[in-house]
């Protein structure tokens, strides 16, 4: 789309008096082809956090030559953060993968081979040699994917029917499960349904934030100054920080507090007890909207089952001694508001002072803002309380205050999980590409919802396992025991950002019994360790859709060609479909019950299915035409239809009417996003209640109907210890992150030339007394060691961080020193999550 | 102290030595050379910055023999000595911050080996060292002013919160984002050149520029009434009579002393 600062004026109030007429959000604009040589701007999401800014990225001649912040984008603006400002040169980086690379010895696949070049034909057939020698041997359980809350949403869903439906295996989970998963099992225990209730707008609207966990200052930056500005501009707003080490958002604190790790369980329950105590209890809302229960307690911490934490653990799920699982980490029991009152009221300010090392006076102020019954509160949280052996409970327990006190469903109040990845919630959670899940909230164990989705996907009874399939750390452990054969990763780069490295993720690609296969857009660590590198397309080589954390579905179009041979992940999986027949993947009782797939392809059944296939390539013209004439993407092209549409279609029929709803494929492609549930031409802002929420009928007022009684969960959990901390010999503990100008692991930003000149290494931030105790300066290079592995890094004393005596951070950006060597690959028992915010480490001189 | 590779002192020694030769060497051009020489020796040009301790220009010209070993104690190779036509006085060590910013060793390695005090062994805390001072030179274009959320200059200031500090304004532009200002504090910054080094922009927008170039002074006939209330803890003049105001005796008017 080319357009003069005139035209361009002039079409937007065109499309307004167009909004207006109708009622919809429908934005037709004018199009002219740009003269060759001409930048041509068109709308896209931001590659990187879960804030969901919105860009225009200028093309040029095949090539995106600039990009810029969308000025009428509600999210942000026009402002982006530096990752965003430097977008358009991630996908330029010398090392680009365009070919398939496989592992290869006198001609032929060697696990200690070298990369080979080899035609995607090739790429192939050893693959799909190794996925059917899997099968027939050792059965669908025996192959896996690891994917990610980067893919596009019909990646991920593609990938579900590919691996949920065609190969019949649940193995199938995203990095999420590192990110949110806690966040999500928090959802569904109190509330039924996933996702905030609220939405960015809370931010005007508030007078308070709380920081749970969450360096929103550098993680969130655009977010960050919004609420910056709020606090500026609202003379009553305060802003409450706690974490375990001070860091830049504590720029902004009213109430900073550094916290010892894990006392955040004892801080949310003495503030339960403070609101109790001080009767603030908003009794009319508790007494229509909450259940009270009981959670169960010894659930253990995710550790291998031969662990000692795990052997006397009584209700940690695992298979016991007669071989029955040992109890059920998520069970409850419902309990009383008099017994709930009496369970947190040993959480007194002065016992959880003492253990959590806050002084009372600011546990006292903090508890104050969410009693008081005139202040709104909006609770923000994300690593921090996920990444946690109970992140699950520390979800349900931040909601317990918030249901207290009646603080939630409405502008300005309420709780608000973050996303860190820009699909967390778009793919992961909604299209439900985890090892539990299916799409809508679904999951695999109820048979009613895998009936419902095998009517969807056309599929006969009992086509999807019933079985729960391994998550993100049973996947590595599975592959170092021998018991995965066939492993697909891809948008995710698990060998630096995944736990415990050394001791189980990369004994187990190395394992010859594996077939390790990386779809990535560069030689990442995880690649490198891989035996088969697919070169992937990314960001706009493909049209994509991500969904942010305020639930804003946020579409773009394909601009330019990936280089080389690289081809889309959603190529990648539909095309490797064509290679089974149903008769390979299938057994033929079930094939049975449905005889007209016999001798048909996965491929035909899952992806040329009436439905997938419905949309002709005249649509996309019809669909995109307004802003580039003559649209066309790989895919389509390749496959015939129009792929994403018909992708898109099919799974939006999971989620509509059933409080999911999306709005139709092109209203997408003509908007700067929506907050689902889009219902009758309008996106909700907020859930959960009458008069914002399209689910709650008059008179109801407040309805969570995730639940079947509209009630959500108030649950008593109690503070634990974690399962490793300081010691004599490890006397340090170690939080792991990120910094602001890398993402993740670096494969993007650390080949942008100033963003690595910014940070060039990871550093490892450490008090200065810490540092003087042990003979160290600023600058030294140091070797930090825990029982699992060591790293040897530059040491910071004077840093953007400032740790407590006894805490150091290092984040986790830099590839030439993998913290993740050192991490303990503990979860959290209920959502898997692991916990990569504290283990026990020492440091010395290197 | 582990520190990364760096050229042999010995190299950079001869370097030296052979632009001394040099300079010596021409002896017809020496006339010329020494006006040059004495031009360079009063303007140091504004990028370059001399090492922690530096006396001031035309005393470390005086004290500095041009022996190099700051240089070779430099474990970031951050040091060069001055070649003819680097417009510093040939053979005196220097920084570009642009290139290799100083990095603040805890123990000022330079200057514990400056054999005649032209780096001051008074300098104990590299955080006293006054190398420069960092100017936001270029507002136009500089993110932040712009609302974007860089502030890289800031996260890598090694005295941050102090030395730069993101003052907090509201941007009328997007309505609802704060504009986070670097802001240099003159007080702490040592001059280090971090900042510039990691400016993102294609020309820093922040510089390190030489003290008598970047700052202003302010003059002491006029006094900011407010920094004297705070530094008083109360009004310089006691407390005043307030009269109420008709009409709105119970009102209390913004600002009155209640």
């Amino acid at each position: 789309m080319s357009m003069s600062r005139r035209d361009f004026i002039k079409s937007q109030a065109l499309a307004a008096a167009t909004a207006t007429a109708t009622g919809a959000a429908v934005i037709p604009i004018a199009s002219a082809a740009p003269a060759p040589g001409e930048v041509r701007w068109d709308k896209a999401a931001c590659r990187f956090c879960g804030t969901g800014c919105s860009v225009l990225v200028g093309v040029q001649n095949g090539k995106i030559v600039a990009t810029q912040g969308d000025p009428d984008a509600p999210v942000n603006r026009g402002l982006n953060c530096i990752k965003g400002y430097f977008l358009s040169k991630i996908m330029y980086g010398a090392d680009r993968l365009t070919q398939p690379l496989l592992r290869m010895k006198n001609g032929q696949y060697a696990k200690d081979g070298e990369f080979t070049p080899i035609s995607w034909d090739k790429a192939f057939d050893i693959m799909a040699e190794k996925w059917k020698a899997a099968l027939k041997e050792s059965g669908p359980a025996s192959i896996a994917m690891f994917g990610s809350g980067q893919w596009t949403i019909w990646e991920g869903y593609a990938a579900s029917k590919l691996w949920k439906a065609g190969f019949r295996s649940n193995n199938l989970d995203p990095n999420a499960r590192h990110c949110m998963a806690s966040a999500v099992a928090g959802f569904m225990r109190t509330f039924g349904i996933d996702e905030p209730m609220g939405c960015y707008d809370d931010i005007e609207a508030s007078d308070t934030f709380v920081l749970w966990g969450s360096n929103m200052a550098e993680m969130h930056p655009i977010l960050w100054s919004r609420i910056t500005d709020r606090r500026l501009s609202h003379d009553k707003c305060q802003v409450h920080v706690l974490s375990t080490f001070e860091h830049r958002s504590f720029d902004l604190a009213d109430n900073g507090m550094v916290f010892v790790p894990n006392t955040d369980l004892a801080i949310l329950n003495y503030i339960c007890n403070y609101i109790i105590q001080n009767k603030k209890v908003n009794l009319e809302f508790v007494k229509k909207n909450v259940n009270f229960k009981r959670g169960e307690t010894d659930i253990g911490f995710g550790l291998r089952p031969n662990h000692d934490l795990e052997k006397n653990a009584t209700s940690n799920g695992y298979p016991g001694a007669d071989g029955k699982p040992k109890g059920d980490t998520g069970k409850s029991e419902p309990i009383s508001f008099e017994e709930f009152a009496k369970f947190v009221s040993e959480y007194t300010v002065e016992k959880v002072s003492k253990l959590s090392g806050v002084p009372a006076d600011k546990l006292k102020k903090l508890a104050e803002i969410y009693a008081d019954p005139k202040r709104k509160v909006v609770s923000f949280w994300t690593m921090g309380f996920n990444q946690h052996t109970r992140g699950t409970w520390a979800n349900n327990m931040i909601y317990n205050v918030h249901l207290l006190v009646g603080k939630i469903s409405e502008p300005g109040n309420g709780p608000f999980s973050l996303t860190g990845q820009p699909s967390a919630c778009g793919t992961a959670r909604e299209v439900g590409t985890f090892s539990h899940r299916l799409p809508a909230d679904m999951v695999v164990t109820n048979p009613e919802h895998r009936k419902h989705t095998e009517e969807i996907w056309q599929l006969p009874d009992g086509t999807i396992p019933d079985k729960v399939g391994l998550h993100a750390v049973a996947q590595s452990r599975a592959l170092k025991d021998g018991k995965i054969k066939c492993y697909w990763t891809s948008t995710t780069n698990n060998m630096q950002a995944g736990p415990n490295v050394n001791g189980e993720i990369y004994p187990g690609w190395r394992n010859p019994a594996a077939f390790v296969v990386v779809s990535d857009v560069y030689p990442t660590v995880s690649a490198l360790a891989a035996d088969l590198i697919l070169p992937s397309a990314m960001w706009t080589e493909k049209e994509g859709a991500f969904g942010n954390a305020e639930r804003r579905t946020q579409f773009w179009r394909q601009q330019v060609k990936a280089p080389g041979d690289a081809r889309s992940d959603l190529w990648q999986y539909v095309e490797f479909a064509k290679r089974f027949k149903m008769e390979d993947v299938w057994p033929a009782e079930l094939l049975a019950k449905k005889p007209e797939y016999k001798g048909k392809t996965l491929y035909d059944v899952l992806y040329a299915n009436k439905v997938v296939n419905k949309f002709p390539l005249a649509e996309l013209e019809k669909v995109n035409g307004h802003a580039i004439q003559g649209y066309m993407n790989d895919e389509s092209k390749v496959f015939g239809f129009y792929l994403q549409k018909g992708l898109f279609e099919e799974y939006a029929v999971f989620g509509r009417g059933h409080g999911h709803d999306l709005a139709s494929f092109d209203v997408y492609h003509k908007a700067r996003g929506l907050r689902w549930p889009v219902v009758d031409g309008k996106e909700t802002l907020w859930r959960f209640r009458e008069g914002y929420d399209p689910y709650v009928k008059k008179g109801e007022g407040v309805r969570f109907y995730g639940h079947k009684d509209g009630k959500a969960v108030i649950f008593a959990l109690p503070y634990v210890n974690p399962p490793e901390m300081p010691d004599k010999d490890f006397d340090l503990w170690l939080c792991t992150g990120r910094v602001l100008e890398h993402w993740h692991t670096g494969s993007m930003t650390r080949r942008v030339p100033e963003l690595h000149k910014a940070v060039p290494e990871a550093v490892i931030f450490m008090h200065p007394d810490d540092a003087t105790k042990r003979k160290l300066q600023r600058g030294m290079l140091v070797k930090v060691a825990s029982r699992r592995g060591e790293i040897t890094a530059r040491i910071e004393t004077h840093g953007r961080n400032k740790p407590p005596v006894g805490l150091i951070f290092v984040p986790f950006f830099d590839e030439g020193r993998l913290i993740n060597k050192l991490t303990l690959d503990a979860t959290c028992p209920i959502s898997k999550e692991t916990d990569f915010k504290k283990c026990a480490v020492k440091v010395s001189r290197a | 102290m582990n520190v990364p590779a760096k050229p042999a002192a010995n190299a950079l020694r001869r370097r030296f030595l052979k632009d001394v030769a040099g300079a010596a060497g021409g002896a017809c051009l020496l006339a010329l050379g020494a006006t040059v020489y004495a031009r360079q020796a009063r303007a140091l040009p504004p990028l370059a910055i001399r090492p922690p301790g530096a006396l001031a220009e035309e005393a470390f010209l005086g004290a500095c023999i041009r022996c190099g070993l700051c240089v070779r104690d430099c474990p970031y190779g951050s040091l060069t000595l001055a070649a003819l036509g680097d417009g510093v006085v040939s053979g005196t060590p220097y920084f570009t911050a642009r290139d290799v910013p100083c990095e603040m060793c805890e123990d000022i390695p330079c200057v514990k080996a400056c054999p005649t005090g032209a780096l001051t062994h008074d300098l104990h805390d590299i955080r006293k060292a006054r190398m420069g001072l960092a100017v936001l030179i270029d507002q136009e274009n500089c993110l932040n002013f712009l609302g974007l959320r860089c502030d890289v200059c800031y996260r890598v200031c090694p005295v941050i919160d102090k030395a730069i500090t993101l003052e907090k304004r509201h941007n009328p532009r997007s309505d609802r984002h704060a504009l986070l200002i670097p802001t240099v504090h003159a007080d702490a910054c040592t001059g280090c050149g971090k900042c510039e080094k990691s400016c993102v922009l294609p020309e820093a927008a922040i510089k390190v520029l030489p003290t008598r170039l970047a700052q202003g002074a302010s003059d002491p006939h006029y006094r900011r009434g407010w920094d004297e209330k705070a530094k008083a803890g109360g009004s310089l003049i006691g407390e005043q009579v307030q009269l109420p105001v008709r009409g709105l005796e119970e009102t209390t008017v913004p600002g009155a002393t209640p």
